[in-house]
């Protein structure tokens, strides 16, 4: 009897199948993940697990979270990160404190494994989702991070 | 008996111009001219639609660049074929290696011409139609079985013994399926096979057993053609491009149209035989017998949309599902599916309208 219920089953499963594939195509129309790329460059939103390239996002007042303390450059499998730091005078504790001078990223060198953005202790770094990374000078891939004049956000270590 | 019946005029007209020997060699070239046209334009026409379904049902769009909405797609990949360098491995045996191309393409023009398009558009209205169908569809995997033995290659090898355990198996099913139609309507001839079912389509007539032959029929027809989930012949991921993978360009080309154009004589020998061929639903347009291609390719394209809808969502089987499939489901059941319609027209159960 098993011959015929496995038939039964068989059937089925293909029936099913070919009503998920069948949704499918009757409402493709609507629902193509097809992006004509060039044609809606003004529109295409990348999804927001999309790995383009590291970014350190700053606030208005021109501050970011990175506290200098140098745990992504370690982490990275590849040397892409680089962390040029300086002692300067802490405005609150009038402490000597460690601080960024320039957060050198490599993005020729980016393997977009993310460990640097999993180890950083304060959300200092993130994923941008610019993927038109094309340029004709491989010197422009190497950028700044922190942009010029910018300071730590107060209360970041506390 | 031979029967070249494409348009009366045309005969007439060729007949009263020349000398009779004359006359029926230029209607036989004028006839394999619109055949050879036929096979090209409705190739190239399956290789689009078969990508446009295949992206829709895959959430994509698919070719939409060349000419409007990507019709003119297949044309510039046949144009590209065509000036492609014909290549071969170094130690193929040249001379099967040259002609395989040509027996899968043969074998299938051979087929086209038996399949009735409509009362008038039948080049070769043979007694044994059915029966011709089945045979020259086994022949082509003769084609295959050269093609894949003389790249030396073992892909191609591999490829093309696959293709013949395969075609062995489900050409059984493909003609005892047909055989239970025969049961009913007694006859070989195409045209008179469509003839009985003026009074209801075979699927209707045969009820029970004629809906079990029909899926016996398309399962083992996708088999026959090669197509997912069948396709172990080709079975890109295992092995390249299986048995063509030594061929290029246009030798290619004759491969991969041949396989599309099989699929459309599979469609359309299901029409024919199961819904009626150029018969229209109930005979609603039966005063216009011009409309009879229409429906036609009408219940051809219906069924080539089954075909693709099938190459789609199932996943690939393995050489031993295949067989189990064929062995222990199939034969059997369409075996038992025989003696059922026999029983059906003793006892006059069938349904006629
Ligand atoms: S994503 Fe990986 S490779 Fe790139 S900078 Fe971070 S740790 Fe280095
Ligand atoms: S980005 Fe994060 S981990 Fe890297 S130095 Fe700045 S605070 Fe430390």
């Amino acid at each position: 009897m098993s011959y015929f219920s496995e038939i039964y089953k068989g059937i089925k499963t293909l029936l099913t199948g070919m009503s998920v594939t069948g949704k499918y195509f009757v409402t493709s129309r609507k629902g193509a993940i097809t992006q004509q790329y060039p044609d809606n460059r003004d529109t295409l939103k990348m999804f927001d697990r999309f790995r383009g390239e590291v970014i350190m996002p700053h606030n208005e007042e021109n501050e970011h979270r990175c506290t200098g303390c140098q745990k992504c450059e370690i982490a990275c499998p590849n040397g892409t990160i680089e962390i040029i730091w300086d002692r300067g005078i802490d405005e609150a504790t009038g402490k000597k404190k460690k601080k960024i001078d320039q957060f050198i990223y490599h993005l020729s060198m980016c393997t977009m494994c993310g460990l640097c953005i999993d180890v950083c202790p304060h959300d200092a770094i993130k994923w941008g989702q610019n993927f038109e990374n094309s340029v004709y000078d491989r010197s422009t891939l190497t950028r700044v991070l922190n942009k010029p004049g910018s300071t730590l956000m107060q209360g970041v270590e506390d | 008996m031979m029967q070249l019946r494409i348009t009366e005029n045309v005969h007439n007209w060729l007949f009263s111009v020349m000398p009779e020997g004359v006359a029926s060699i230029v209607e036989m070239v004028l006839i394999a001219v619109v055949y050879l046209t036929i096979f090209a334009v409705a190739g190239l026409f399956l290789v689009l639609l078969e990508r446009r379904v295949a992206a829709w049902f895959q959430l994509r769009i698919g070719p939409n660049r060349v000419g409007p909405q990507g019709l003119l797609q297949t044309m510039a990949d046949a144009i590209k074929l065509l000036t492609k360098e014909l290549t071969g491995t170094e130690r193929a045996d040249k001379f099967l290696y040259n002609l395989a191309p040509y027996f899968v393409i043969i074998t299938a023009l051979m087929a086209l011409a038996v399949i009735p398009f409509s009362a008038e558009f039948h080049a070769f209205d043979i007694n044994i139609g059915l029966f011709f169908l089945i045979a020259i569809s086994s022949i082509g995997v003769i084609g295959i079985l050269l093609g894949g033995w003389s790249s030396n290659n073992k892909y191609s090898l591999i490829g093309a013994m696959r293709s013949g355990v395969q075609t062995i198996s489900y050409e059984l099913s493909v003609g005892l399926s047909l055989l239970t139609m025969v049961v009913i309507t007694g006859s070989l001839q195409l045209s008179e096979i469509i003839e009985i079912q003026k009074s209801g389509w075979l699927i209707l007539q045969g009820h029970i057993p004629a809906v079990i032959a029909f899926m016996i029929f398309m399962i083992s027809g996708t088999a026959e053609t090669n197509r997912a989930p069948f396709d172990m012949v080709e079975a890109e991921s295992e092995l390249g491009a299986g048995f063509h993978t030594e061929y290029s360009g246009m030798k290619f080309a004759y491969f991969f149209l041949a396989e599309f154009i099989n699929m459309f004589i599979i469609s359309a020998i299901a029409a024919t035989v199961f819904f009626g061929g150029w018969l229209s639903p109930f005979g609603i347009t039966e005063s216009i017998p011009e409309l009879g291609v229409f429906w036609f390719l009408l219940k051809t394209m219906a069924l080539v949309f089954l075909m693709m809808w099938f190459r789609w969502t199932f996943p690939r089987l393995r050489v031993d599902q295949l067989l189990t499939l064929e062995w222990k489901y199939l034969l059997p059941i369409n075996l038992v599916n025989i003696v059922l319609m026999a029983l059906l027209v003793w006892l006059n159960l069938t349904i006629r309208l």
